[in-house]
């Protein structure tokens, strides 16, 4: 089943969802080094983002968290994909400058962690394989 | 996003690598926001300059524009670095720092951008004029901007605010619009106001009172008579720091304020409501503080004067850090006022300040007439506070232990 939402960023990638309820603040919440998400109490911490389709409601915390996202893709350890509820400013600039395929206004919470997703960046979808 | 056949070329690539990436950022947030169209801008302030807060990863991405061929179109100058360009080494800045600190000032500089690292543009060279559209990314810059000046800017980003330097346009929504810029609740000031300490305790309570809105409301202030430079930059650097506010008006002061009627849903502040923000931002006794900071927001050439005649013939205690714009130092220097100063034992540390600079751990207490600088020695460097109004931050630098 494919969905339709927003282009943010451009191209395509697949991989296996990653879903969260939890708003990200990449700058504090995501070790740029590791991948993994270490922000204290939340439903992901201790898990790693790398080479995942990022399922998330929306971004926030510090603007600094867009040049995570490059560090993040720099260290080869950035998400497959950025699928958002709403994004803001933090995600978006931080796709942009890291190369992340991204797109929102995606009902989220019909997604669940380990399907297989595919985004395309471009067309504004994401597809659901069975 | 409506795009003119110039901006749908950058877009495309036709300028280049750097102005496409510098494009598609503006295209994102544009629609995200809602944009019709891009505005075109005159003025830009890029934060995101310390190697302290950009880190190798910043710097990558800044060399990249610069290597991509991104060159500004519009003046633009930059926040403040981690360092004084030319006198860190007096600071106490190590050579790994200095030297990654000016590779970042390079790739700016590679782009075109005026190398002048302040906070208060607007106060050196840099200041655009009533109903401009500017992209600005200081904080404080942009509430002053705003307000005390009349022109039009959102809260950017780093990246943000070089992509406007680099296309000369900014997505056209938030308070680029007359509609955004209408005060939506009118705070009533029943307390005298007499110094930059207390315009930023007010500062903090508004910005405190704001925090429940989910959508912020524009300010409309009432009860204060008049307000000078320094006291309103306090008061900017204050409510954005603790509020996140991008626009105040001030009845009788600031430009715009005529153009509405106070909005009806009304919050009073009195004496006590700013005693008790002040008692708060003060965590330790000042004979104990061992680091004095006056310059955040960065100081105007009359503050350095004031400072100058309080040092005069005498000898300060403590390590105390004097932060300002490299063009108002140089001012001072002409007049003779950085030698008495420097003659004192004070230290001047242009381009920078005590938010951005590399000092976690170096100090124990901070004493300061600043509100922001109280919150980010507190919450960055782990610092104890001292808040005090201004002849009394410099009489403390003198305070036998």
């Amino acid at each position: 089943m494919k969905l339709q939402g927003r282009p943010i960023y451009k191209g395509a990638a697949a991989g296996e969802a990653l879903v969260t309820s939890m708003g990200i603040s990449f700058f504090g919440g995501v070790d740029p080094d590791s991948g993994i998400v270490v922000e204290k109490g939340h439903q992901l911490e201790g898990q790693s983002i790398s080479g995942r389709v990022l399922v998330f409601p929306t971004g926030k915390g510090s603007t600094v968290g867009s040049y995570t996202l490059y560090r993040l893709k720099m260290n080869g350890r950035a998400p497959a994909a950025i699928v958002n509820a709403e994004c803001e400013t933090i995600t978006a600039v931080g796709c942009i400058i890291a190369e992340i395929p991204c797109v929102d206004h995606i009902p989220i919470e019909r997604l669940v962690t380990g399907q297989t997703l595919s985004v395309d960046g471009a067309q504004g979808t994401v597809e659901m394989r069975a | 996003m409506k795009l003119t056949a110039e901006e749908q070329r950058m877009l495309d690539g036709g300028h280049g690598r750097a102005t496409q990436k510098a494009m598609e950022i503006l295209v994102a947030l544009g629609t995200i926001y809602g944009a019709a169209q891009m505005v075109p801008v005159t003025s830009v302030q890029v934060s995101g300059v310390s190697y302290d807060n950009l880190g190798e990863a910043g710097l990558h991405w800044l060399s990249a524009m610069a290597d991509g061929g991104g060159r500004t179109r519009v003046l633009t100058t930059l926040n403040p670095a981690g360092m004084d360009i030319e006198n860190w080494r007096a600071l106490g800045i190590d050579e790994e720092f200095a030297r990654n600190q000016l590779r970042v000032i390079d790739a700016f500089a590679r782009m075109n951008v005026i190398t002048s690292c302040t906070c208060t543009p607007y106060l050196a060279g840099h200041a655009p004029h009533f109903g401009q559209h500017i992209a600005w990314a200081e904080s404080s810059a942009v509430c002053y901007a705003n307000s005390v000046i009349g022109a039009r800017t959102n809260r950017e980003g780093g990246p943000s605010a070089l992509a406007a330097a680099l296309t000369g346009v900014t997505p056209e929504y938030g308070f680029h619009l007359e509609v955004q810029r209408r005060p939506a609740i009118t705070i009533d000031v029943q307390a005298a106001l007499s110094e930059t300490s207390d315009f930023g305790a007010l500062g903090v309570v508004i910005g405190q009172r704001l925090e429940r809105f989910k959508e912020k409301p524009v300010p409309y202030l009432r009860g204060i008579e008049r307000a000078s430079v320094e006291q309103l930059k306090s008061f900017c650097a204050s409510i954005a720091t603790y509020g996140g506010a991008a626009m105040f008006h001030m009845a009788g002061v600031t430009p715009e304020a005529d153009r509405y009627a106070p909005p009806d849903e009304t919050i009073v502040i009195t004496q006590a409501d700013l005693d008790q923000a002040q008692q708060a931002l003060t965590s330790a006794e000042s004979v104990e503080a061992d680091f004095v900071s006056l310059g955040c927001p960065h100081l105007s050439i009359g503050e350095i004067a004031r400072i100058a005649a309080l040092l005069e013939g005498r000898r300060v205690t403590k390590e105390f850090w004097i932060t300002t714009a490299r063009a108002t130092k140089q001012i001072a220097d002409q007049m003779g006022y950085t030698r008495t100063i420097e003659a004192a034992g004070a230290k001047f540390a242009a381009d920078t300040c005590c938010v951005v600079a590399p000092i976690k751990g170096r100090f124990k207490a901070l004493v300061t007439d600043s509100a922001k600088a109280c919150y980010y020695a507190a919450g960055k460097n782990k610092f104890k506070t001292v808040i005090k109004p201004f002849d009394e931050v410099v009489l403390a630098a003198l305070e036998q232990d």
